[in-house]
């Protein structure tokens, strides 16, 4: 028989794979079976071998470490949304995305450097990575390297991905935040893909904004972030965000150039994601 | 050669791992309870139980399922547990053309062994990956109310 999948026993033989056969990584399945999909009863059709990596327990962990100012997550490859739901270091932010996506059934197998790789504009546990700062380790045989999220995908369905290499873990900085609002806009509560999704996280010291951060997603090629915007609303008393405000969304409204789709329109989408942004800015 | 334990007995098959858990099931095992509906995870007719926790067998390669465990309908069929939430479906008229009851009754299941005493939103949310087109959804939640009740005591 051809052989179609490897089902190495340890990350080392699964980079061995990856480096020798070009392999898809594949962890949870849940995009890659369906985006392969043929006829029912049909195995689906891949371009290359797959590399089974969802059941390498060494990929599956969620740990706090202490090193550097603030102390931070790092999640293994093959940790699933559910491990990620269950796990009490799991910052607010990226819960309630979790939360929201998909339903348990897809949860339970969907990991969350899958949706990483996926790279989709709306994948959902995005716009919490982004605003976390998230890196993702990307492991080869004999090294691995750390690349800023934003830095890693490149556009929809692209990321930096080497022919060699592996995502190994997410890490992220556990910032702390004491204002938050996520919403995801889709057509069903379960399993349906956002037409957009909006996060804001600030933390207050008093009045004064110490920290603000935005992310959108589904509204251009990749999540929307940006730091000078967010920069002129940090150290403000937050009633002077009021004056700010409609320079704020018209500065956004620049950056978010959404696609129209069977999902929604562009129109939809720009107005939602900056009234969302309004609300945010209006509730801090 | 793949080995994994299913519906309680050791089994091994010499297939493509990539084939659909699904498929696997129903074609090399005779076990057709469990239903293809969308294909694509959407719909949860496909759901079985592995390692205790509720998937979409149309979504999962037969490869990822080595040394693991599966329990399909029929195999959850034999349990005192499948008895309670059979007759609170039942009494509750929760089915009506049976095409989604397998994988409401595994979700049924995935939800009572983690959370035996369920609100309706924890019911809402624990069946929110399974369809149904028939019976609008309230007699099925009832039925999962009424299997938590009269059942109680089988999941603690």
């Amino acid at each position: 028989m051809v052989v179609t999948a490897y089902r190495p026993a340890t990350l080392a033989e699964a980079l061995r794979i990856r480096a020798a056969e070009r392999a898809i990584p594949m962890a949870g399945g849940t995009d890659l079976m369906v985006k392969h999909r043929r006829h029912a009863g049909l195995a689906p059709k891949f371009e290359r071998p797959i590399l089974f990596l969802g059941h390498l327990d060494e990929l599956r962990y969620v740990r706090r470490h202490e090193e550097g100012e603030l102390p931070g997550l790092e999640i293994g490859a093959a940790t699933t949304l559910t491990d990620l739901l269950m796990a009490a270091e799991t910052p607010a932010a990226l819960r309630q995305a979790i939360a929201e996506m998909a339903a348990p059934a897809i949860r339970n197998a969907a990991t969350l450097a899958g949706n990483v790789c996926n790279a989709s504009p709306a994948g959902d546990t995005l716009p919490a990575l982004y605003c976390f700062d998230a890196q993702v380790v990307l492991a080869r045989s004999g090294g691995e390297r750390r690349l800023d999220i934003a830095r890693f995908i490149r556009g929809p369905g692209q990321t930096d991905l080497g022919d060699d290499e592996l995502v190994r873990a997410v890490v992220l900085p556990l910032v702390p935040f004491d204002r938050m609002l996520y919403r995801k806009v889709g057509t069903r509560r379960a399993n349906a893909l956002s037409k957009l999704s909006f996060l804001g996280l600030a933390r207050l010291d008093g009045d004064i904004v110490r920290d603000m951060r935005c992310a959108f997603g589904a509204v251009a090629p990749t999540v929307v972030r940006c730091r000078a915007l967010e920069a002129r609303c940090i150290n403000l008393p937050r009633q002077a965000l009021a004056a700010q405000r409609a320079d704020l969304l018209a500065g956004y409204a620049e950056l978010i150039v959404p696609i129209r789709d069977q999902r929604s329109s562009a129109e939809y989408r720009r107005a939602v994601a900056l009234r969302l942004l309004s609300q945010f800015l209006s509730d801090l | 050669m793949i080995a994994f334990v299913l519906n309680g007995q050791a089994v091994t098959i010499e297939t493509d791992p990539l084939r659909r858990l699904l498929d696997v099931l129903r074609e090399d095992f005779g076990l057709t309870g469990t239903k293809e509906g969308c294909g694509e995870g959407e719909c949860g007719a496909c759901a079985v139980l592995l390692d205790g926790q509720l998937v979409n067998s149309c979504l999962m390669p037969v490869g990822l399922v080595a040394g693991r465990e599966v329990l399909t309908i029929e195999g959850y069929r034999e349990t005192p547990r499948y008895r309670a939430v059979a007759e609170a479906f039942a009494a509750e008229g929760a089915v009506q053309c049976g095409i989604c009851t397998p994988g409401m009754i595994m979700a049924t299941e995935a939800l009572l062994a983690r959370n035996p005493n369920p609100s309706d939103a924890d019911i809402r949310e624990g069946l929110s990956g399974n369809l149904c087109r028939c019976t609008g959804y309230n007699m099925i939640v009832r039925a999962v109310a009424r299997a938590a009740e009269k059942g109680r005591g089988l999941w603690w």
